[in-house]
């Protein structure tokens, strides 16, 4: 699905576009490939999905938004498709992902990331999921983070 | 909960639609930033210097691309139910990884969460067991098996 330029064009724009009049024009010099090719390759990528998004990529903790919970959920696998897709297009979550259960250890098969002001806020938020969820609801958790350890893009090697 | 440059931030309305406005949809013209120029009414030269100056504060990350997690190597999210006095130890070893790019710690009985990347499965599981290996603590794995959120960016609220 993504060939060798195509991870070029990946590994040359992960720390981001230069900010520099023709940004695409300084990519492409750099890969070796056309401008043209370069906005072809990128727009194919992002038809099908590989790029998600290009633009501005804000720093949320700087923002304000000081409470990041991770929200896990235990919901019955047949429904997990259904009840995914709604909780993942509600506004305040960022991230919304269906994920093996290890029981006994874990037994929560989807997971929401959500970003708020503060803790109160962000349990407000938890509310509404569970209100989405109903009887759906088997038990969640909201694990906040305390300490960001280490945070960088994604980097994969040239 | 605003911190002093916040406010700064907040009072520039070309700050807040730069940030806000073009979290997707960016151009993929030969001068994207001129164009976005053009949509807020501004110069090229000043739409570079207010993204430069919101890089240099912290308030944007970058401008690029976001990939979707899988499409190009393998990653998978990781969690650690650490001892309390051995997390420091544990959590340096883990950071130290260059195919670790992000690790917090959370309030929970899994108390290290991280997310590893590699070219491919093979270097995955051989980090992850690696991991295993040096700290001593065995390691949740949590891959992604579907992604249910189409990703827009994110709505910012300025109150």
């Amino acid at each position: 699905m993504v060939d060798d330029i195509d991870r070029r064009i990946i590994v040359a724009t992960q720390a981001g576009l230069p900010l520099t009049a023709k940004p695409y024009l300084q990519l492409a010099t750099q890969i070796g490939i056309s401008h043209d090719e370069l906005k072809k390759r990128m727009q194919a990528m992002q038809d099908s999905g590989v790029i998600r998004r290009i633009g501005a990529v804000p720093n949320h903790y700087k923002l304000g938004y000081k409470a990041n919970g991770m929200t896990v959920w235990d919901v019955p696998d047949e429904k997990v498709q259904e009840l995914g897709q709604k909780i993942g297009s509600l506004a305040f979550v960022s991230h919304c992902y269906h994920r093996p259960r290890h029981l006994p250890e874990w037994a929560y098969n989807l997971f929401a990331m959500v970003h708020a002001h503060n803790r109160e806020e962000a349990l407000q938020q938890v509310n509404v999921i569970a209100d989405i969820l109903g009887d759906n609801d088997r038990g969640h958790d909201v694990l906040f983070s305390t300490r960001i350890l280490k945070k960088t893009g994604m980097r994969i090697a040239s | 909960m605003h911190g002093h440059n916040t406010d700064v931030l907040l009072d520039d309305p070309l700050k807040r639609r730069l940030l806000n406005d073009f979290q997707h949809g960016f151009p993929i013209s030969p001068t994207p930033y001129k164009d976005i120029g053009e949509q807020l009414g501004i110069s090229e030269v000043e739409v570079l210097s207010l993204l430069a100056t919101l890089q240099d504060d912290g308030f944007i990350s970058r401008i690029g691309a976001v990939f979707r997690a899988n499409s190009v190597g393998a990653s998978m999210l990781a969690a650690m139910a650490v001892p309390e006095d051995d997390l420091d130890r544990v959590a340096q070893i883990i950071s130290a990884y260059d195919e670790v790019n992000h690790n917090y710690e959370r309030e929970h009985h899994y108390n290290l969460w991280f997310v590893v990347t590699a070219e491919d499965d093979a270097h995955l599981q051989n980090v992850l067991l690696d991991m295993e290996k040096c700290t001593a603590c065995p390691v949740l794995f949590l891959p992604m098996l579907h992604d249910y959120h189409i990703d827009l960016g994110f709505e910012l609220k300025w109150t």
